[in-house]
């Protein structure tokens, strides 16, 4: 008897949920992520994920009502694997650009920092023009805003590419690469914590429109615009409830918005 | 006595016979099949891929990294060479000491990944920059190129050493016997009786050693060398365009296929007096 | 009693056991077994070292026999098709064939699933694919191990097996394959020795394995070489394993031979 009941308890659960199941698919969301961008994205000793976007990504996820699993990629391959359905949305500090628009579809930005250069303490470059720069050596993550940032309007260094920004930063720590280019608020945070201690942030560079695009947003398949509206909706009233500012408060001292 | 006065006439070859259809056959037909299905798709995919802005952009950057890798796993190997035979010659060594170092060297280095070394040397070394400029090595060490260089060299000097001694201790004693019995000095003895034949015998696993030197090299692209497989994921990197990949698949394949053709020719060359 | 054997492979886990060697660095240590270190990290990617390379050995081995057969048919066409297989895999580097098979079976499967009418999200994880990629490269290996182990077996042994009257999967079974298995040892302990190295390429492609794992804590600790030695000392422990282990079944499969 008692076994009854609950095999009646679990097939009707199974029937409720079948009856619910195409609400429940929408509402299913994978998120991916890098996981070696601190301190928007990391992964801690014990293999949990930390970081701005990943409290943004819970926050939107508890706006929208959906219950969302989060799923670690290489940066290199994190669009082919959105684009393959490794995942349903990037969230990972991705810059909304040109470029990244013909392959996928974008929210509105979720915050927006220019860019900076930073050297080793010791270094002879004074600041950050392109005649400083000539021949020397800059390091950037692959793949990114930055490193097509450097090859657009530092075209006499040379550039060498990072699966993560972790390696850059052991290379400049070690005087392999005379300076390394990326977000301000990353770059910032890593000078001021031990393993940056080697280095300084010279000056942050002027945004360029058409390379660093319209700050990070949230990335979907091209397809699903629908679920891109949800995220700047949500966006929208994390920004409005002032969940947006908690968060913010936690990692930052000052607005990483920009402007509206 | 009767004699033949009327040949059998000609007659007509017999009917081939027709070879049944086999399992073996149809599942050739079938692989073969699937095969060339493969090769049109990837034609297909290059054809409506096709970008000559993305041909004249990353063209170039594709030579330059096939010759970043050619000439990278040609000094390598020559220098690994030279590396391998004072390691060979400690192997052989009475020495017991001299030739428990060699053999721990050829074993260490054989039984771990070449990523792993290369990691271990490039970032490894490069926590060490204070050491590394005292001695006024650190020159070297700075540059990632060196650092793969230096770590396939490490590498496949284990890898040959071991080929050399195999080899030199696979020419049969009677060799080393008869020279001796001719009165050659074993300098001598070495050099024009036991080497040559060695060499011979070492020619396929060295023509081995080095596809597969070639092979291993693609890793340097992770630590930010452009050879062809940094420029293929630099490539990639930009376009997300599947194709870079098979491109550099052609390359690789026309290499390792090129080599293994010429390492046959003069396999076949040099071993003519062996022919029966 | 699913219960109690975990517990008791936990007790004999020979890392982060009881009596585990990371244990002996104490509990503090950078490579503990707890959340401020990265023993538990490691340990795992061993795990997943191992277990990739189990998994592959039976599927390269089963496919390495098919094409050794089909390379020594009589088949014109069979033994062409075993030639391409052959050439394309021993010609192609690991790594690449492991970014073919990870970004191209994920973008393959999903066409065809498409032009079939399912919208199904089909996950080619990096576990499966990088198993896929080296049974790939070790079945063309070993299908030339395995043709060189049928070629030195004599005509003879297989007319032996007409004259007893035995079907051609009989003589296969009972005749050739024990010899089969004898000759072609050697050659295939190499190979799993070079399996167990090549493991490593799928770190690339985001598999937790031990590079991937002494990587991520190389990065984060800032102890790079110390972390790269251990993984080296790994991979060498691994290997000195197996080549005890497998020179056991070397010896247990010459047996018949000795005594002769």
């Amino acid at each position: 008897m008692n076994i009854s009941i609950r095999t009646l308890a679990a097939a009707s659960v199974a029937a409720l949920s079948l009856l619910a199941g195409s609400a429940l698919a929408e509402d299913k969301l994978v998120i991916g992520t890098e996981g070696a961008y601190p301190p928007f994205n990391s992964l801690e000793a014990n293999g949990n994920l930390t970081g701005f976007d990943i409290d943004i990504a819970k926050a939107l996820c508890v706006e929208m009502k959906a219950s969302c699993t989060f799923v670690t990629n290489d940066w290199d391959g994190i669009i082919p694997a959105l684009q393959a359905k490794k995942f349903d949305a990037i969230i990972a500090s991705m810059s909304i650009t040109p470029e990244r628009k013909e392959q996928v579809a974008f929210s509105k930005k979720y915050y927006n920092t220019p860019p900076a250069i930073a050297v080793p303490k010791d270094s002879p470059i004074k600041d950050a023009t392109p005649a400083s720069l000539k021949g020397k050596t800059l390091g950037a993550q692959g793949s990114t805003t930055h490193a097509n940032y450097v090859e657009k309007h530092m075209p006499d260094s040379e550039l060498k590419l990072y699966p993560t920004s972790d390696e850059y930063k052991l290379d400049v720590s070690n005087g392999r690469i005379d300076g390394v280019v990326d977000d301000i608020v990353v770059l910032s945070q890593w000078v001021k914590s031990d393993a940056g201690s080697c280095c300084k942030i010279l000056s942050p560079l002027p945004i360029d429109p058409v390379i660093n695009g319209e700050g990070a947003g949230i990335a979907v398949r091209k397809t699903e615009t629908a679920l891109a509206d949800k995220f700047t909706a949500a966006i929208a009233a994390i920004r409005a409830n002032g969940t947006y500012k908690k968060i913010q408060d936690q990692y930052f001292d000052f607005d990483v918005y920009g402007d509206k | 006595m009767t004699a033949v006065t009327e040949l059998i006439p000609a007659r007509p070859a017999p009917a081939a016979v027709r070879a049944p259809i086999s399992v073996a056959r149809i599942a050739g037909i079938v692989v073969l099949a699937l095969w060339a299905l493969l090769a049109f798709g990837l034609l297909m995919t290059v054809i409506n891929g096709w970008d000559e802005a993305k041909f004249l952009r990353y063209g170039p950057r594709y030579l330059h990294g096939l010759w970043v890798t050619v000439s990278l796993v040609g000094l390598s190997i020559v220098l690994g060479a030279l590396l391998s035979i004072p390691i060979a010659f400690a192997r052989m060594a009475k020495n017991r000491l001299l030739n428990g170092i060699a053999y721990c060297y050829v074993y260490l280095f054989r039984s771990t990944p070449l990523l792993a070394q290369l990691f271990l040397i490039y970032y490894g070394l490069g926590s060490f920059k204070p050491q590394l400029e005292a001695v006024g090595l650190w020159w070297f060490f700075r540059e990632a190129w060196y650092c793969g260089l230096f770590s396939f060299v490490l590498n496949t000097a284990a890898y040959q050493a071991e080929i050399l001694r195999g080899a030199i201790e696979s020419v049969p004693r009677g060799q080393h016997e008869g020279a001796a019995a001719l009165g050659l000095s074993r300098r001598i003895a070495f050099r024009k009786i036991i080497l040559p034949q060695a060499l011979i015998v070492a020619l396929r696993p060295y023509g081995n050693e080095i596809v597969l030197m070639m092979k291993g090299s693609a890793v340097v692209a992770i630590v930010t060398v452009y050879d062809l497989m940094g420029e293929t994921r630099y490539a990639f990197s930009r376009t997300f365009d599947y194709q870079t990949y098979l491109w550099a698949a052609i390359f690789y394949l026309i290499m390792v296929e090129g080599l293994r053709q010429v390492w046959a020719v003069l396999e076949k060359r040099l071993t003519r007096h062996l022919k029966r | 009693m699913g219960g109690s054997l975990s517990a008791l492979l936990d007790a004999l886990d020979p890392l982060c056991g009881p009596v585990g060697l990371f244990r002996l660095f104490g509990p503090n240590s950078i490579i503990s077994c707890g959340d401020t270190g990265w023993g538990d990290e490691i340990a795992f990617g061993v795990k997943v070292t191992i277990t990739l390379a189990l998994a592959t050995v039976p599927v390269g081995l089963v496919l390495g026999f098919l094409i050794a057969l089909a390379a020594q048919s009589e088949d014109r066409l069979l033994r062409l098709a075993a030639g391409i297989y052959t050439t394309i895999f021993r010609g192609l580097p690991e790594l690449l064939t492991l970014f073919i098979v990870y970004y191209g079976a994920q973008i393959l499967a999903q066409s065809v699933l498409a032009s079939l009418g399912f919208e199904e999200r089909i996950e080619i994880n990096a576990f499966f694919a990088g198993m896929v990629a080296l049974a790939v490269v070790f079945s063309s290996y070993s299908s030339e191990v395995l043709l060189s182990a049928f070629r030195a077996i004599p005509r003879g042994q297989y007319e032996a097996g007409d004259a007893l009257g035995f079907r051609r999967h009989k003589t296969m079974r009972l005749i050739v394959l024990p010899q089969l298995i004898r000759i072609a040892l050697p050659g295939l302990t190499n190979l799993w020795l070079i399996l167990l190295k090549d493991t490593s390429y799928v770190s690339v492609v985001g598999l937790a394995d031990i590079v991937r794992q002494t990587g991520v804590a190389a990065r984060v600790s800032k102890e790079a070489f110390f972390f790269y030695f251990i993984a080296c000392m790994l991979y060498l422990v691994l290997a000195m394993i197996s080549s005890f282990g497998l020179g056991f079944v070397e010896r247990w499969a010459q047996r018949s031979g000795v005594s002769r």
